[in-house]
């Protein structure tokens, strides 16, 4: 029994008896100078560090425990504490505990004399060539091509030059309408002021080719242009659901429901809201886009299903220097 | 124990005196100062939440299905990343929190560059001998634009492909070449070759880091190798003497205890504060759209320049020579990075001052300065308030196309009332000073005293 209370004595000595100070750089100058010991603070500091061990615990048995392993909240706020604790422990030391010097210092000055030493060292090492402009055309040369070929093989990365990908779609004449889960749409089906999202039937969905919307009207609302005056259908009109300005999906439909003081049905990217008029040819009535969305002409055949006329109006996606100049084509 | 440490060091390396004297290297005090501190910890807490994300996202485009406990997102078709990405958030222990935590620090790392910058430009610190100190500063900030871009793109959520329809679109953009160099990057039309993926991840966490890590080493050597600017406090700063506490024992308790705060609030936020909750987006479809769509905040800018565009392709006959997405997409930041990269040379020339300065400024110090730079940041700041009229409608109900009119407005008058305004401000401030130590100096003689020289 009395040796346990005399190693718990000699524990208690270790862990809280002050050390005295030494002054063992006695004979020599201060380097850092002196200051008074702040014997609240110390503790202050001890407490947060222990607050700090505390938290991180918390963290490991939050994390250890099944139920409680997914509760991020306990998590961050253990590990955040942990670390609070730590950094107010520290800034107590920066204000309390150790010394704040003020030290002067020089700002450093270039060095005029090494400076030209270095330039004298250069220019006397080259010395004996004769021919400098000569030789540094060659190393010209050899470097520029050596990067070059160390370039090119980037190219591989994709097809640089063949911008033929860009006007292909999915569709041309008969190709059939579906929705989503790959269903066929019929004439019948598709409701007016609705908005549906199609598809080309067995054409990969991914491509930007491939997506329309597809939104019916009364044939007597349709102000398309003469050329494309029977690419509706029963007042169905069909544009790709890729914005022309910058490719996102096409998807807010503005549908009118008090004529007379809200403005005409429009379709809408969320992007940067380019707004498109779908009675006019998808002409663009506000925002950034530079081109209406490229219409699909629509056919019904005897089954009621909707199905292309044609390939689109124009090309599908966002614009590109010279997107103008060719007509999108089929892609098989 | 020292001793044996240092000694052991000296005796292999020989960096006693150099341990010294950066021991002993002075800091100048101010709180401005530490905003740079606060962006290196960041990117310290980024590369060290990163690797840990890194070992449970699955960087494929493959096609899969969720059989997850999420019911909402079950039997939907998604891609390898998307899924891996849910997993970590909900299946991982602790890796929402780190995805979390990575997702706020980025936000924080490139607030506090900005933040680092506007107090380099308007107190002059890009003067010489530390513009090139700047320009690292500056490329650092570009890559860590596009470092956030392609880590909330990773990720292939609904936000992260209409985050990157736009970006290619804006890359398809770029006069003659831009459809080409965007075929090059994405391997094909949008969506692109899956290796697209890849290159993003390899970019994301190998590449930009790297590049990130050696400005931010090339940044740090210049600093200290030029020492720290001051600002002129007394009589005793001068253009010749740093004044300031040293590393050690003063400083390094206050940075490093800096460096446990930034991790705290980071913590703290990724534990309490949702920040882009990926299940909730869906994964991304070409032909999906989600409305109120909202880039990370450093983006905001970007998005409301190409919000603001008017509806025009610049064409000639047939031929589109410059399609619409370049003006704000690639132009505008552009040229606001060209402004920045040019004002030390801009400044040397205009001031005729081609000598070391040391001493900062008070932005009220060099009212033309202050006030071109002002007119700078205005401009930026209104096209990134632009960015955000969507939300103010929907929480609001002010018309999109009603706000939309008046930013066009605003953009163009709001910079020349900030330059106006700014420059009449830096005067008055300058001239109530005088005033005031004119006063001062009448009461001390009136009440008898020697008059105090400044």
């Amino acid at each position: 029994m009395s040796a346990l209370r005399r190693w718990a004595i000699a524990l208690g000595v270790l862990l809280l008896g002050r050390k005295k100070r030494q002054p063992r750089f006695a004979d020599r100058p201060r380097i850092v100078p002196p200051g008074d010991a702040d014997p609240r603070a110390e503790w202050l500091v001890l407490v947060l560090l222990l607050f700090a061990a505390a938290a991180a615990v918390g963290f490991i048995v939050v994390y250890s425990f099944n139920h409680l392993a997914h509760q991020t909240q306990y998590l961050g706020l253990a590990l955040g504490l942990a670390f609070a604790c730590v950094a107010a422990a520290l800034i107590l030391v920066a204000k309390r505990l150790v010394v704040t010097e003020e030290l002067e210092e020089d700002y450093p000055l270039p060095h005029p004399t090494t400076q030209e030493e270095l330039e004298q060292l250069v220019e006397e090492s080259g010395d004996r060539l004769t021919r400098k402009r000569l030789l540094l055309t060659g190393a010209g040369a050899a470097a520029g091509a050596i990067g070059a070929a160390l370039v090119v093989p980037a190219l591989s990365l994709g097809p640089l030059l063949d911008t033929g990908g860009f006007y292909e779609t999915p569709w041309r004449r008969g190709v059939r309408l579906v929705d989503e889960h790959g269903k066929l749409l019929l004439l019948d089906e598709i409701e007016d002021g609705t908005f549906y999202t199609a598809y080309a039937q067995r054409a990969d969905k991914e491509l930007l080719g491939s997506p329309l919307v597809v939104v019916r009207f009364e044939p007597s609302q349709l102000h398309l242009p003469p050329k494309r005056r029977d690419w509706a259908p029963g007042g169905v009109v069909a544009y790709s659901k890729i914005c022309t300005h910058a490719g996102c999906a096409v998807a807010l439909f503005r549908k009118p429901t008090f004529p007379v003081v809200e403005p005409g049905p429009a379709l809408i990217c969320p992007c940067h809201y380019s707004t498109f008029d779908p009675t006019r040819g998808a002409k663009v009535i506000f925002g950034p886009a530079g081109r209406p969305l490229p219409q699909l002409p629509l056919a019904v055949d005897s089954s009621g299903v909707l199905r292309a006329a044609g390939n689109f109006s124009g090309p599908v996606g966002p614009s590109w220097s010279g997107v103008r100049s060719k007509a999108p084509r089929n892609a098989s | 124990m020292i001793r044996a440490v240092v000694r052991y060091l000296d005796e292999r390396s020989g960096t006693a005196p150099f341990l010294k004297k950066a021991l002993r290297y002075v800091f100048p005090d101010h709180w401005s100062f530490l905003l740079g501190e606060v962006a290196l910890y960041t990117f310290v807490i980024l590369v060290g939440t990163g690797i840990y994300l890194t070992l449970f996202f699955e960087p494929s485009t493959a096609t899969t299905y969720y059989t997850g406990h999420y019911l909402p997102l079950r039997g939907h078709e998604m891609s390898v990343a998307y899924r891996s990405a849910v997993d970590l958030s909900f299946k991982v222990r602790a890796g929402l929190l780190m995805r979390q935590t990575h997702h706020w620090a980025a936000d924080v790392f490139v607030a506090s560059i900005v933040l680092h910058m506007l107090r380099i430009f308007f107190t002059g610190a890009f003067r010489k001998p530390r513009d090139l100190t700047y320009y690292l500063g500056l490329t650092m900030l570009i890559v860590a634009l596009l470092e956030g871009y392609l880590g909330y793109s990773l990720v292939d959520d609904l936000l992260s492909g209409m985050g990157l329809a736009i970006g290619y679109s804006v890359l398809m953009s770029i006069p003659f070449v831009g459809g080409n160099l965007a075929l090059l990057l994405w391997g094909a039309p949008f969506p692109g070759k899956p290796d697209f993926e890849s290159r993003m991840y390899v970019a994301h966490v190998f590449l930009l880091p790297i590049l990130i890590a050696t400005l931010l080493g090339l940044h740090l050597f210049l600093v200290a190798a030029r020492h720290h600017t001051q600002f002129r406090e007394s009589r005793r700063t001068t253009e010749k003497k740093v004044i300031g506490i040293p590393t050690f024992p003063g400083q390094a308790p206050r940075s490093l205890g800096l460096f446990f705060a930034v991790a705290a609030v980071l913590f703290l936020l990724g534990g309490l504060i949702q920040i882009n909750p990926i299940w909730l987006w869906g994964p991304y479809h070409v032909a999906q759209g989600t409305n109120g769509a909202q880039p990370d905040w450093y983006l905001g800018w970007l998005i409301g320049a190409l919000r603001l565009v008017p509806s025009f392709d610049v064409t000639i006959g047939h031929y589109t020579l410059v399609p619409n997405p370049f003006w704000g997409g690639a132009l505008f930041p552009l040229l606001v990075f060209l402004i920045l990269y040019l004002s030390p040379w801009l400044e040397r020339r205009l001031t005729g001052e081609y000598g070391f300065r040391h001493l900062l400024d008070r932005p009220r110090d060099a009212p033309w300065r202050t006030a071109l730079g002002a007119a700078l940041f205005t401009w930026v700041f209104v096209v990134f308030l632009a960015g955000a009229s969507d939300r103010v409608f929907v929480s609001f109900g002010v018309s999109y196309v009603g706000q939309i009119w008046v930013y066009r407005v605003l953009v163009v008058i709001l910079p020349v009332v900030a330059l106006f305004a700014t420059r009449r401000l830096c005067l008055a401030l300058q001239e109530s000073e005088r005033l005031g130590r004119i006063r001062k100096q009448a009461e001390a003689e009136a009440r008898g005293e020697m008059p105090q020289p400044e």
